[in-house]
């Protein structure tokens, strides 16, 4: 198959809409754990982190809303488009499943934001690097308590090493995606927007593998699976999740709320 | 919240260290007590004093937890995204409250688990506010107003209650519920701008929210078990029917100004009182929820258990890193 791109983008607004859609989806996800984790902490955590990912998708968004030049808000591209115009990485949008495969994926996905924004520090686009400064520091921390998780999970009980083991094994394929090259990619990184995600591989897995050794889980071999998210390509969770995120956008048209 | 139950009766909350009885010390205490003063978590107390302190604390704090599920309802739904940030923050607060109040409830020599036990075996309540449905995004508006708002009222005079480390801990919770209770409103006030559907779904919600958030004041003067005893111990400053009358007076005006009406044909002001006067409560209902039988008892209870027991395994593959790592510290030293 090769790579679909149902609905192209200027290089430009593609990347910053890809930042965003992933801030969303994400924190969209974590937020269903409110009221609902191990302990009391965590909860809190969780809960903060998710809004952390909101904060960052709504300066993303509205951001994208002016490359666009369309005069669409925040909202209106978080609510009112459609499946295939959302460009977040399939990761971001698996259903969180146990707490061990949400602290998996927390890791491996905040690991990968904060090498975007520390190079998105000196983005070209100075809206852009004004956010990443804001969004390192909450990138690096949402990394670390996924990571320390990581490790004590895979590191604890049988039980909790088998499937801290079973989350990176159903995880790690999707990870493939967040390197594929991609044409506006390229383009954006010439145009000193930010990196191509490809070029980030080698450092990634630099900063993730040592956590998962000290966890003691192993590190699966990369298989010819493939995902399309960023794409615009999707699993088929992503429109039950936003169906659910849209449901008043959708059916109270216009309201303002 | 949320410290309707204050006059509920608990079991399995009398674990603990147990104070030696001694004239000469109760009669220290009381001598505190008279004064104002504040009791410490070291200084002497009678056992009933503990007890009704952590029957109260642990109520208030699984109130506190119980009640993050009917606003977490919304989170994944809330209509923009300016919204849900700060529906997040707040249910995030609600959990913050928790954690404050079973620290406060741990300094009278009860953990967290047997807390949490005592809740998931049913042998603790938690504000029957909470096992109310929220059915619309008007719900979070309303929650915030009234019954944030009705929350304020109860918890303000328990910030000079007389166990100093609850009081403290109300402070922080009160200045947090006043920003709850504003966002709540203006929520409201900006449903009540829009369309008439935005406008019908309001008055729906109050509909339904009104006669629970006035209940949450307890029973009657008259009808209230704890409250003599308690006021004696300065853990109760205000009666029940005080506060209540105090709920109303204000919000029957903010509600003018909202443009909803309460669903209450008695509901008008008395010259002679200087106060509104307002219809009968419905005890059976109140008791109804308070005793299980409300619409959300089983399935809020439940959400707690399932939420404790799915992540068992994590808090033993806590204990068993931590385990492991100081096996390993050792070994090197």
């Amino acid at each position: 198959m090769t790579t679909p791109n149902p609905a192209p983008l200027a290089a430009h607004l593609e990347y910053v809409t890809r930042l965003g859609d992933n801030a969303l989806i994400l924190g969209q996800r974590m937020s269903e754990w409110c009221g609902h984790a191990p302990v009391l902490e965590e909860d809190m955590a969780l809960g903060n982190m998710s809004l952390d990912l909101i904060g960052q998708a709504r300066m993303l968004l509205t951001h994208a809303g002016k490359l666009e030049g369309q005069g669409r808000d925040e909202d209106q591209l978080a609510f009112l488009r459609t499946e295939m115009n959302y460009r977040n990485l399939t990761l971001c949008e698996l259903p969180n499943a146990d707490f061990g495969r949400t602290m998996v994926r927390n890791f491996l996905f905040a690991s990968f934001q904060v090498l975007l924004w520390e190079r998105l520090l000196a983005s070209h686009d100075s809206e852009l690097a004004a956010i990443a400064a804001k969004s390192i520091k909450e990138a690096r921390y949402h990394a670390q308590h996924a990571g320390d998780w990581v490790v004590r999970l895979g590191d604890g009980t049988a039980e909790s090493h088998e499937r801290t083991q079973a989350a990176l094994d159903y995880l790690w394929p999707y990870t493939a995606e967040f390197f594929v090259v991609t044409p506006s990619d390229e383009a954006a990184a010439a145009a000193g927007i930010g990196p191509a995600w490809s070029e980030l591989e080698a450092a990634w897995e630099a900063a993730v593998v040592p956590v998962l050794n000290e966890a003691t889980l192993t590190v699966p071999a990369r298989t010819p699976f493939k995902s399309w998210g960023k794409f615009g390509r999707h699993s088929e969770h992503l429109g039950h999740l936003l169906s659910e995120m849209q449901y008043m956008q959708r059916t109270y048209p216009g309201a303002q709320w | 919240m949320y410290t309707q139950a204050l006059d509920i009766p608990q079991q399995g909350a009398d674990k603990g260290p147990k104070a030696v009885e001694n004239p000469a010390y109760q009669a220290e205490f009381d001598a505190k007590i008279d004064a104002g003063g504040y009791i410490e978590a070291k200084d002497w107390m009678p056992e009933a004093y503990r007890k009704t302190l952590v029957r109260q604390i642990s109520q208030h704090a699984h109130s506190e937890i119980v009640g993050m599920l009917p606003e977490g309802n919304w989170i994944t739904r809330a209509p923009t995204l300016k919204r849900k940030a700060i529906l997040l923050a707040k249910v995030q607060d609600e959990g913050g409250h928790g954690l404050y109040l079973y620290a406060a409830a741990e300094t009278l020599g009860v953990s967290r688990d047997e807390l949490l036990d005592a809740l998931h075996t049913g042998k603790a309540k938690y504000s029957s506010i909470f096992n109310y449905p929220t059915l619309t995004w008007a719900d979070i508006g309303v929650i915030g107003w009234l019954v944030d708002g009705a929350a304020i009222m109860n918890q303000i005079p328990l910030c000079k209650c007389s166990y100093g480390p609850y009081a403290r801990a109300m402070v922080r919770i009160c200045k947090e519920e006043s920003f709850h209770q504003r966002q709540g409103y203006d929520l409201l006030l900006t449903m009540m701008k829009g369309t008439d559907e935005q406008r019908e779904m309001v008055q729906d919600a109050v509909n339904r929210w009104w006669w629970p958030s006035i209940m949450m004041f307890g029973p009657h003067d008259k009808d209230s078990v704890h409250s003599g005893q308690s006021a004696r111990w300065g853990i109760k400053r205000i009666s029940n029917d005080d506060l209540r009358q105090k709920f109303v007076d204000a919000t029957v005006k903010q509600a003018e100004v909202l443009g909803v009406t309460m669903p209450d044909p008695a509901l008008q002001w008395n010259a002679e009182r200087g106060h509104y006067d307002y219809g009968a409560i419905d005890w059976d209902e109140f008791w109804n929820v308070v005793n299980g039988h409300g619409q959300g008892n089983v399935d809020r209870l439940a959400a707690r258990v399932k939420a404790w027991e799915d992540g068992a395994w994590v808090r033993d593959a806590a204990l068993e890193h931590e385990r492991k790592r100081a096996a390993r510290e050792d070994q090197a030293a």
